[in-house]
């Protein structure tokens, strides 16, 4: 069965570049372009919600 | 489906102005979330706050909102909930603010154990007006008023709180964010003076002059200092040393002031 | 039905004034020689299912009141000059979020612990000037136990109508006599509700002017949210840096007074048809200064008596007028010449002002003010 992809909506006018969600996503979905967070591999994405958790900026949706 | 902060929030109020980093937008997060999980009625909820950056809090939420002054945040809430005891009343605020200058509202509102919850956002030191240590700066720390590091002691928020009659007393960390609401959640629904005490360094003014390289070095050192507090209690003294105790540090049943003052009300129909 | 008469100290019949016009919460701190006000309404107010709460500090009360009146409640709180030296702080919040309270602060001596079971007449400067920033300020100043009960009902009016902090300044003197008081009978004096808001919730703005310089309130759980801060703010309650509505809000909340000083300013002319001296006295010194009248008038002296009962705003447009007309002002006053320098302003220049000065905790008596009438006449 193919698995189901997340979607991870990234609100860039929010984020303010403080790069927990890069740093502390357990599969390195996320990755820093410039200043604000992106999706790099949304593939490895395990859906264990840190990021949106961690985000102080209410800059990341997670969709599982 | 994500959650929808959005149903609390007040609208184009964000970006909020907290640093990048800043743990406190972690914590408006577990907060929001646990408001979801216990169902608080928008129309029934004070969210009150003193000053400094964690107060800000309150102007982002769509609710009741009071932003008092510097330290009085649990005096003004007291009043809210004397005057309505059927409004649930959640106090936000920094630790300068709430032990500090508030340090005598704070530990009233223990002893009387009015049912409201009080989330103090821990960050070590005065962020607002620029990085001067607070009561709860470790010793040693370097401010911007400790440049030659910190001579006072710092205190132990839960430790205070304890003492001074709260019966609910919690601590998390920014770190450990799918943990707020859980905390928060059981502070709310204890019946008497909750306190949340959210461990979130300032990266901006105590990391920096702290030698923390970045605000995820901080996060990880809330990690790494931090037990729960079940854990804690197959660990050996030795192996605590050093260690701040996450959880539910503390609860106990005890009359709640409210109720008690409803006693008074009938006791006085009584009086001539 | 006759009425009921009682023989009452002045702080017992402050409280009953309170409870008369409506008022539900109090909170407080023990201070001397205010105290009898609060153990009065701790006993009044459960038995109508008011609410009193005696506070760990006097910045603790006045937050706790301010807190209450945020719910909808007619809210008290009494102190003395210490006591009000801390509330400041946060009278100055109740100014700028314009929230309705009301203060009585019994005046003794100070500055600092002074002469706590003395009295004094030097709080009213406190009254207008004791907090920072501007703001608008009322001050009563009652001169029996009967105006003590029935200032105390204005002041909760004026609080609730204008949206502000009010204070009611007895010095000690009348806080701590006892006296005849009547009862009013329920609706014999008037009593003002806050205006409720008109709008639904979802148009609702705490401070918007389109409702005139006084806007509606709302109450905390009556399905309107909204935002109160101590910080300049706009007319949603948010707050703002924003030069032209800052200037807009201050200027309002000042004018929300100045625009309605007959509405507010209350006084009494006593024997001022003809009177060519003219005592200006407020408090328990103006029963000194009728006595020392009524003697001048038996020594064939045109003496008369202006009696401030509302301190600030000040009765400028009165003082002034009758600058023009005698030939000149004593100003007797337990402090060391407070309400002389606002008499020295309206007079302009035009008449001698001159001022009987005490601060030694005695009350000014009717022959240092006869003295006086005769060494100016």
């Amino acid at each position: 069965m193919e698995k189901k992809l997340p979607t991870i909506e990234i609100i860039e006018k929010y984020c303010k570049g403080c790069h927990i969600c890069v740093e502390f996503c357990p599969t390195k979905v996320l990755e820093m372009q410039g200043f604000v967070a992106a999706v790099k591999n949304l593939e490895a994405c395990i859906k264990c919600m840190q990021c949106e958790l961690r985000c102080p900026d209410f800059a990341i949706k997670v969709t599982p | 489906m994500a959650f929808d902060y959005d149903k609390y929030l007040r609208p184009n109020k964000l970006p909020h102005i907290w640093c990048p980093g800043c743990g406190h937008g972690i914590v408006m997060k577990g907060l929001i979330r646990a408001i979801d999980t216990l169902g608080l009625e928008k129309n029934n909820t004070a969210i009150v706050s003193g000053i400094g950056c964690a107060s800000r809090l309150p102007g982002y939420l769509d609710f009741c909102t009071l932003h008092t002054a510097h330290g009085r945040a649990a005096a003004f809430a007291t009043g809210i909930k004397m005057a309505k005891p059927e409004m649930n009343v959640i106090l936000v605020g920094g630790d300068g603010d709430g032990t500090a200058i508030g340090g005598n509202h704070f530990i009233h509102a223990c002893r009387r154990n009015i049912n409201m919850t009080y989330i103090i956002m821990n960050n070590n030191i005065y962020g607002m007006t620029g990085g001067q240590f607070s009561p709860c700066t470790p010793t040693g720390a370097k401010a911007s008023t400790t440049t030659y590091g910190n001579p006072d002691p710092a205190f132990d928020i839960a430790k205070l709180a304890i003492g001074a009659g709260a019966t609910f007393v919690a601590r998390g960390t920014a770190y450990h964010a799918n943990q707020i609401d859980k905390l928060i959640v059981e502070a709310v629904q204890h019946k008497g003076f909750s306190v949340v005490e959210i461990l979130d360094d300032c990266p901006t003014t105590y990391g920096r002059r702290n030698k923390f390289k970045s605000v995820i070095e901080m996060m990880n050192r809330l990690k790494e200092v931090t037990v729960p507090i079940k854990a804690a209690e197959k660990m050996s003294p030795e192996q605590l040393q050093g260690k701040i105790l996450t959880g539910v540090l503390f609860k106990e049943e005890r009359p709640e002031y409210t109720a008690e003052y409803a006693k008074v009300i009938e006791r006085s129909k009584g009086a001539k | 039905m006759a009425k009921k008469v009682a023989f009452m100290q002045g702080n017992e019949a402050a409280a009953q004034g309170a409870l008369y016009a409506g008022c539900t919460f109090f909170g407080g701190y023990p201070i001397t020689p205010s105290t009898e006000v609060a153990e009065v309404m701790s006993i009044e107010l459960p038995k109508i299912n008011g609410k009193f709460i005696q506070m760990e500090d006097e910045i603790g009360a006045m937050a706790s009141i301010i807190g209450a009146s945020l719910t909808g409640a007619k809210v008290l709180t009494s102190t003395s000059g210490p006591g009000l030296s801390l509330k400041q702080e946060l009278i100055g919040y109740a100014c700028i979020a314009e929230t309705p309270c009301v203060i009585i602060n019994v005046m003794r001596g100070g500055p600092s612990t002074g002469m706590p079971t003395g009295p004094s007449q030097s709080d009213v400067m406190c009254a207008k000037w004791g907090t920072h920033g501007d703001h608008a300020a009322i001050c009563l100043v009652p001169a029996s136990v009967q105006e003590l009960f029935e200032e105390t009902v204005r002041a909760f009016n004026l609080a609730e109508k204008y949206r502000m902090p009010v204070m009611i300044m007895p010095d000690e003197i009348i806080a701590h006599m006892r006296e005849r008081i009547v009862f009013p009978e329920p609706g014999e004096l008037e009593v003002i509700n806050r205006t409720a808001p008109s709008v639904p919730p979802e148009q609702y703005k705490p401070y918007d002017t389109k409702f005139g310089d006084v806007p509606p309130l709302a109450a905390f759980g009556s399905g309107y949210r909204f935002h109160v801060t101590g910080l300049n703010k706009a007319e949603d309650g948010f707050p703002t840096t924003k030069a032209a509505l800052v200037q807009a809000e201050e200027e309002r909340q000042v004018r929300k007074v100045d625009a309605n000083i007959d509405d507010i300013v209350t006084f009494e002319e006593y024997m001022l048809a003809d009177a060519e001296v003219v005592i200006v006295a407020f408090g328990s010194t103006s029963r000194s200064a009728r006595f020392a009248v009524n003697e001048a008038r038996k020594a064939g002296i045109k003496a008369g008596m202006f009696r401030i009962k509302t301190f600030w705003p000040f009765p400028d447009k009165q003082i002034k007028a009758l600058a023009g007309k005698v030939k000149a002002f004593i100003t007797p006053e337990m402090n060391l010449g407070m309400c002389t320098g606002e008499v020295k302003r309206c007079a302009e220049g035009k008449v001698p002002v001159v001022g009987i000065f005490r601060v030694d905790g005695e009350p000014i008596n009717p022959g240092q003010i006869l003295d006086k009438i005769k060494e100016v006449k």
